[in-house]
């Protein structure tokens, strides 16, 4: 820890690191599927009530997004969040907490795996309502935009989430008032069971933003460059007064829809072609070719990363879970006196 | 026969899709994957793709569009998957269906049955927990309804499918997988607007609903007095004459509800009983309710927040010996 981050949070240490270096970024991805593999098992061993819905396969997506933007800009997630949230910073006990109802989790452990939050990188409460966060950081954006700060709402939401009305409200007031927010979809081609093709009109969701006289752009979600590249244009664009724009980033979840669904309706060959093109891989591959990483460094990487997680694991495991006084935490904001 | 409730709430559409072409079904991943809770086993491929459909993830559409070909002609049955995702699209319900008949001075009818999950105890979070009546309750021209188990949701959903009016039918999602026996046929429809009483006493009115139902009953089985537990199935409108007549006799009225306190569907059923039983009631009517805070995750405290039998126990018992009102559960953390 460098003298300057003393006293700074964790998670807006850690977002520091990712923003600086890639090989940071790579393990970082690493983490992501670490936990979310993590999260799955703890649930298949029945440490977790409820549902959970991990996002192995679109780690490229978070950490591109984080690495494009600052820990004072605002982001708003969804239900899919385990992987936003630590590549915005958060850390692995913190999340692993939350989604195993630990009072070491962000919200005590009272809102288990859909609910995480983090001011300190930005990250409001993620949405388990689908587009709820749309206009939410429409908002975000309105407080920037109205405080003439440089600073930069983002809202991630999948495909599905185009469907919704709130979407196509958000996205027109957000370019009516040309705020600086960038809206990034998801495109994982399925929403819950339905593969988009049979809920959605378009097969590109970016053309969505034509309606909007929006930017748009299209980026192969699983090269985490790429998405950080198309990510910094938007986002550059909003800071400098350009307005809204529409990212897709055309991905692929590896797992079921949440922790229920082993995912009948993929299409034949789907998973394996998608798994060919794995987000962490393809990056590994490119640091490794551009002698940024050993070969050895990599390995020692992995069994680092799930060491992390081990450790984190058994952190939670001692936290304990939520109390009843809980419960009656955090429903009001106190009156100012 | 022995069915899960939404065995039984998939052979009641079945069975009135089979009576009248007219009714359809839609709604997120009802169609191929036939229901996030298997709610609409089988109705793709006996009824097919023009009667039974996948939406896409736009409540505002599917249910605006429950209403407009319900005024047209048709009998849809639009499923929201969780009672909260009517939040998106709740013009429809309370601004559109409810008041079409009436704006348009009787001349259309929006037989439509709105259904939805509810309720605690699946560990789902604050965001997909509640029950949600009170946001329903008290519009005129919707039907609200909600089953308890098995046989009151087939009876109901067959009752609200053939009524004319905008219904919406509320399905405890933690029931889901129960089993009950269910007589499949037309004695087994549950008239909107009737209570049932599955267990006589003498002692004490229980009035629960959805959930809360096994729980008085158990609470009633395994007590010193006896308790008349009476399942509501319908708030609006919902069963006077039968709440009153049992109170007229037990002279305690106790309602058991899964909602957080304030403004709970019980406010309505206690205004009303102490008016009109003012002079039979032996205690302070009492509402066994979730304290007034969001649901939490957690199972020790998602449990908590729904009352149990032990606490219904304890709580009538203290009532009927103390003739006061007992205090809730949480008034130390408040
Ligand atoms: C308003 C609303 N409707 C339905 C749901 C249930 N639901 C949760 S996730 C989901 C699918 C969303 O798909 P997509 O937007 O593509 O995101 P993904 O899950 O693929 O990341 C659905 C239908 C919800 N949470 N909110
Ligand atoms: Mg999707």
């Amino acid at each position: 820890m460098t003298e300057s981050m003393a006293g700074v949070p964790r998670s807006t240490q850690r977002r520091h690191e990712l923003n600086e270096s890639r090989v940071a970024r790579l393990e970082r991805m690493m983490e992501i599927r670490l936990v979310e593999d993590r999260i799955q098992d703890l649930f298949a061993q029945g440490l977790v009530s409820g549902t959970t819905h991990t996002s192995q396969g679109q780690e490229a997506v978070a950490v591109g997004l984080a690495a494009a933007t600052r820990a004072t800009d605002f982001v708003c997630c969804t239900y899919r969040g385990h992987g936003h949230a630590l590549a915005l910073g958060m850390t692995p006990d913190v999340v692993l907490g939350e989604v195993l109802g630990r009072q070491i989790g962000c919200m005590g452990g009272l809102g288990g795996s859909m609910h995480l939050s983090d001011p300190d990188v930005g990250l409001l409460p993620t949405f388990a309502i689908v587009g709820a966060g749309i206009p939410v950081a429409v908002g975000a954006a309105l407080q920037f935009a109205t405080r003439r700060s440089d600073g930069v709402a983002l809202s991630l939401f999948g495909d599905g989430a185009t469907n919704i009305g709130a979407f196509h409200e958000g996205l027109n007031m957000a370019a009516v008032w040309n705020l600086p927010v960038v809206f990034v979809c998801e495109n994982n081609l399925y929403g819950e069971y339905s593969p988009l093709e049979t809920t959605t009109a378009v097969s590109d969701i970016a053309t969505r933003a034509t309606s909007y006289a929006m930017a748009a752009d299209v980026v192969d979600g699983q090269d985490v460059e790429a998405v950080q590249a198309a990510v910094t244009r938007a986002v550059e664009r909003a800071r400098g007064g350009g307005g809204p724009t529409l990212v897709e980033a055309k991905t692929y979840r590896y797992v079921g829809h949440s922790r229920s669904d082993k995912a009948p309706y993929r299409k034949e060959g789907e998973l394996d072609e998608w798994l060919a093109r794995d987000p962490i891989e393809l990056f590994a591959q490119k640091l490794l070719a551009s002698g940024e990483l050993s070969a050895s460094a990599l390995d020692e990487m992995r069994r680092h990363q799930s060491h992390l997680i081990d450790e984190a694991q058994e952190q939670v495991l001692a936290s304990p879970t939520g109390t009843i006084a809980q419960m009656f935490d955090n429903v009001f904001a106190p009156t100012p006196s | 026969m022995r069915l899960r409730m939404n065995q039984a709430i998939s052979l009641a559409i079945s069975e009135e899709m089979a009576r009248d072409e007219n009714v359809i079904v839609f709604g997120e991943d009802v169609a191929v994957a036939e229901g996030p809770f298997k709610t609409s086993e089988g109705l793709l491929t006996t009824f097919g793709p023009d009667r039974v459909r996948d939406t896409p993830i736009s409540e505002t559409a599917f249910l605006g569009a429950a209403v407009g070909a319900a005024m047209t002609g048709l009998r849809p049955v639009a499923e929201i998957m969780f009672i909260e995702f009517v939040g998106v699209a709740f013009d429809q319900m309370v601004t559109e269906a409810a008041l079409m008949h009436y704006m348009s001075g009787g001349r259309y009818d929006v037989p439509m049955v709105m259904r939805a999950s509810v309720g605690s105890g699946l560990g789902f979070g604050c965001q997909h927990s509640q029950t949600l009546e009170r946001w329903m309750l008290g519009t005129p021209g919707l039907k609200l309804a909600v089953a308890s188990g098995a046989r009151s949701a087939y009876g109901l959903t067959k009752a609200a499918i053939r009524d004319n009016n905008p219904v919406v039918i509320l399905e405890p999602r933690a029931l889901y997988g129960q089993r009950e026996n269910v007589e499949p046929g037309e004695e087994s429809i549950i008239a909107l607007g009737t209570a049932q009483t599955p267990r006589a006493g003498s002692d004490v009115t229980i009035v629960a609903l959805g959930q809360t139902v096994n729980v008085a009953l158990e609470a009633a089985d395994t007590a010193p007095w006896s308790a008349e537990v009476i399942d509501l199935l319908s708030l609006m409108p919902w069963d006077r004459a039968t709440v009153i007549d049992s109170v007229r006799r037990t002279g305690h009225l106790v309602l058991v509800e899964e909602n957080q306190r304030t403004g709970g569907w019980g406010t309505e059923i206690a205004s009303v009983v102490g008016s009109a039983c003012f002079s039979d009631l032996r205690a302070p009517i009492h509402r066994i309710t979730a304290p007034d805070v969001p649901v939490p995750y957690g199972p020790d405290l998602e449990k908590r927040f729904l009352p149990s039998a032990d606490y219904v126990r304890e709580q009538v018992g203290a009532l009927l010996t103390t003739k006061t009102t007992p205090s809730p559960w949480w008034e130390e953390f408040v």
